[in-house]
């Protein structure tokens, strides 16, 4: 009875177009957020709210396991001993920000388990960053420093939402980002005031993700369907655009100052619309590589599938069948 | 089946892709995981984990929510021994912040005592 199927019997199943959601229930949800309350697991909430929270925090889940892959790859031939602890820790930290996330959209009411099989069945989409290769130790500085850049620009703006689990998971996975990202710089400062060597490196590792890093905040506001309901109930809380712009503002300096650049001539921030400006990112490619005709896309799947295969004895071996699985409270 | 990976580990695993739906195993017990800082503090829930046993689910924890900083204790509690009231009975404690007569606040004695001492002169 506590705790258990937040989904109310009545909307288990069911599709509920907004405009038929009961008027007077839905104002007191608008009006809350509007005040700036959170929304809880047992609180009234829209269907479309719900289903849209599951998609994104599951996407969310799935892109810091999946995210863990390319890097985690190198975690064997780390250049020294620091690096590799360093490594070590921030993989874990992202598996660790998978379950908490699971656990965030877990109290939406759909399971676990039924996530994972999405993921490797391609059901459900993860970050298209992950489908591109880590060919070099620079890829993971790029990694480390650029994408989780770029991701702690868009957690940062998502933990202001409405959705309080998803709100405090993304709390403690910025604490945690944050020495991601410091050791990313790191190891991207070493490599850019190292051997001339070590520089062709990294700006052979930064042609290669500068596409990716444009392509990582979704197609641009002018073509993407993004509805002011979405907005108004703060599950989204800012434009593609909008986040590009503020990633590209904070971190194209950083990459400038140390001589290394981007391989976009057209790349610069416009004076007048305070807005960045570059070539054509190729958008069909990243669509392309969403329906899962990217260079990655199966190997990352492959491993996934692997993984929980080879890890089923340990889990069968564990299982106490007279235990029964419950939706977590909050 | 041959795989190329650009990861050495990779390509030694024997992936195999299989075209039918795969599904994971059932889910674990659900646990709620209280965060002490330190000794005389009090717990503070942190979230949950999924474990198959109490002592499994501290170790989960332990590696799930004592990451970082300091940590004195980490307790567990099935979710499914917390007991709670609706949500929707939340104005049963509507009234509280009005009975001001249950705080130290709502006693002033000052103005009186100042008032008979000045009518004792």
């Amino acid at each position: 009875m506590y705790g258990g199927g937040y989904i109310p019997p009545e909307e288990q199943g069911k599709k509920i177009p907004v405009d038929q959601e009961d008027p007077i229930k839905l104002k007191e949800f608008e009006d809350r957020i509007e005040r700036g309350e959170k929304i809880e697991p047992h609180d009234w909430m829209p269907y479309e709210y719900r289903r849209q929270l599951i998609r994104m925090i599951e996407q969310h889940a799935h892109s810091e396991i999946i995210g863990s892959l390319p890097e985690g790859t190198w975690i064997t031939r780390s250049p020294n001993f620091k690096r590799k602890l360093a490594l070590i820790a921030k993989v874990q930290d992202e598996i660790g920000h998978g379950q908490l996330l699971y656990s965030a959209a877990e109290t939406l009411g759909k399971p676990r388990e039924q996530m994972i099989s999405d993921l490797i069945n391609g059901k459900s989409k993860y970050s298209n960053v992950f489908n591109y290769p880590a060919k070099t130790w620079a890829d993971v500085a790029v990694i480390g420093f650029l994408i989780d850049g770029a991701a702690i620009v868009n957690q940062l703006i998502n933990s202001k939402g409405s959705y309080g689990p998803y709100c405090r998971a993304l709390e403690r996975i910025c604490y945690e980002e944050s020495f991601h990202l410091k050791q990313g710089h790191d190891n991207l400062v070493a490599l850019a005031t190292g051997t001339p060597m070590q520089r062709d490196m990294l700006q052979d590792a930064i042609n290669r993700w500068y596409k990716p890093l444009i392509h990582f905040f979704g197609p641009p506001d002018t073509s993407s369907v993004h509805s002011d309901k979405l907005m108004k109930w703060k599950v989204k809380l800012a434009s593609n655009d909008d986040m590009r712009n503020q990633f590209l503002d904070q971190y194209v300096p950083k990459i400038r100052e140390l001589g290394i650049d981007f391989p976009d001539p057209n790349l610069r921030k416009n004076p007048e619309t305070k807005s960045w400006e570059f070539s054509d990112p190729d958008w069909d490619e990243f669509y392309r590589v969403i329906k899962g005709d990217g260079p990655c896309n199966e190997e990352r799947l492959d491993v996934r599938r692997w993984a929980d295969e080879h890890g089923k004895w340990v889990r069968d071996a564990l299982f106490n069948p007279s235990e029964k699985y419950r939706i977590p409270l909050a | 089946m041959s795989n190329e990976s650009l990861d050495p580990r990779v390509q030694r695993l024997d992936l195999h892709r299989e075209e039918n739906d795969y599904q994971t195993t059932f889910q674990w017990i659900t646990f709620e995981v209280f965060h002490q800082q330190k000794r005389g503090k009090q717990p503070t829930h942190v979230g949950i984990v999924h474990a198959p046993s109490p002592d499994l689910a501290l170790v989960f924890a332990k590696e799930q929510y004592g990451r970082r900083g300091i940590t004195s204790n980490i307790w567990v509690v099935k979710s499914s021994d917390v007991y709670m009231f609706p949500q929707e009975d939340e104005d049963m404690f509507s009234t509280i912040p009005d009975k001001q007569f249950r705080e130290p606040g709502a006693y002033k004695v000052r103005d009186k005592i100042n008032a008979y001492k000045e009518r004792q002169g």
